[in-house]
């Protein structure tokens, strides 16, 4: 048969898809979603820009939790951070992802083993500091977990709304800053409102130990419905 | 910049999809990018560029479609295509409205041979 007479060839088909282009990541992240509930463990994403304190507030965490909980880490270079939670008693593991600008399911799957699991009762994925890709890759974590430092402004929230959108906690971090930078913590609150009704705000300081109280009663409320 | 992994993604699935389908080569790529994907058109698209070079989709045309946010209201049961970024329904201003169309990255339709 010429190539000019194969239909095949000559006369194109459509195919209609309609699949997600992360379906890879989708699968890989109910994987890992299915590990934790084997578990039997709540999982949490951690996502901010970089600098926001979620490393110091996992420190403070470890200091006040009346829960077991290891971190994986995930940031471009060094062990840095996964060495200051180790500091304090904390099981990490730190995932270096060299120019990767967010974790995927596939990596926090890959760490899991290292980490372990065992004798858990939260883990904390602790995002590579951006806010903007980490959002468009499930980890197959319970919650995201959105914060923002009184020194980025309180004009962040629908700046990055796809990030927003994805929370199911928004902490403000380093409320005792807030007066310096004029900071705003209802303008937070409310556009968090606007952009996912029903999406609490806690503001804290790690610290002089703001808030800390109740972002611990916010993870033994899901604790209790997970 | 995740859009050079999405784009990886992107080539992947086509590739997977095509051959399914006993295809030997793709014509064109059909992706609804919501613009509450978090995914920059221009950006996919000179990704999508440079990688495709290399790859079984070479030569393939990308269209991206713009999705705009349509929110559903739970309380009068309307639909509407929002501009502002404000969740909560234009007509009857209840904030029980859910987000159904906008947010996706989503391959429709592929054009092969």
């Amino acid at each position: 048969m010429s190539i000019e007479s194969n239909p095949h060839l000559n006369n194109p088909k459509t195919l209609e898809v309609m699949s997600r282009v992360l379906k890879a990541n989708d699968t890989e992240a109910a994987a890992n979603r299915a590990c934790f509930e084997q578990m039997g463990l709540l999982a949490i994403n951690l996502m901010s820009g970089p600098g926001s304190g979620k490393t110091t507030l996992l420190e403070a965490t470890a200091k006040a939790a009346d829960f077991r909980f290891g971190v994986i880490e995930g940031d471009l270079e060094t062990e840095r951070d996964a060495d200051r939670l180790r500091a304090v008693g904390v099981r990490a593991y730190q995932i270096v992802t060299g120019t990767s600008c967010h974790l995927n399911a596939k990596m926090v799957q890959k760490a899991i083993n290292p980490l372990g699991l065992d004798e858990l009762d939260v883990l904390f994925v602790e995002n590579v500091g951006n806010l903007v890709c980490p959002a468009s890759h499930e980890l197959g974590t319970h919650l995201n977990v959105v914060l923002l430092s009184t020194p980025e402004g309180d004009d962040k929230v629908l700046k990055y709304p796809v990030m927003f959108r994805k929370a199911d906690l928004v902490l403000v971090t380093k409320v005792d800053l807030a007066e310096h930078f004029d900071f705003d913590v209802q303008k937070v609150r409310r556009e968090v409102q606007q952009l996912r009704p029903d999406t609490p705000t806690i503001a804290l300081s790690a610290k002089t130990g703001e808030g800390i109280e109740q972002w611990l009663a916010f993870i033994a409320q899901q604790r209790n419905g997970a | 910049m995740h859009e050079y992994s999405i784009v990886q993604a992107l080539l992947d699935l086509v590739e997977e999809e095509a051959k399914k389908a006993g295809a030997s080569q793709v014509e064109r790529i059909t992706v609804k990018v919501g613009r509450l994907s978090g995914v920059e058109r221009e950006l996919l698209h000179d990704a999508y560029t440079i990688f495709s070079e290399d790859h079984f989709c070479k030569g393939a045309a990308l269209e991206l479609i713009d999705q705009r946010v349509v929110l559903h209201c739970q309380s009068c049961q309307s639909e509407h295509t929002i501009e502002k970024l404000t969740l909560a329904c234009p007509a009857c201003q209840s904030e029980s409205v859910q987000v159904i169309d906008g947010e996706e990255l989503i391959l429709m339709q592929l054009q092969m041979h």
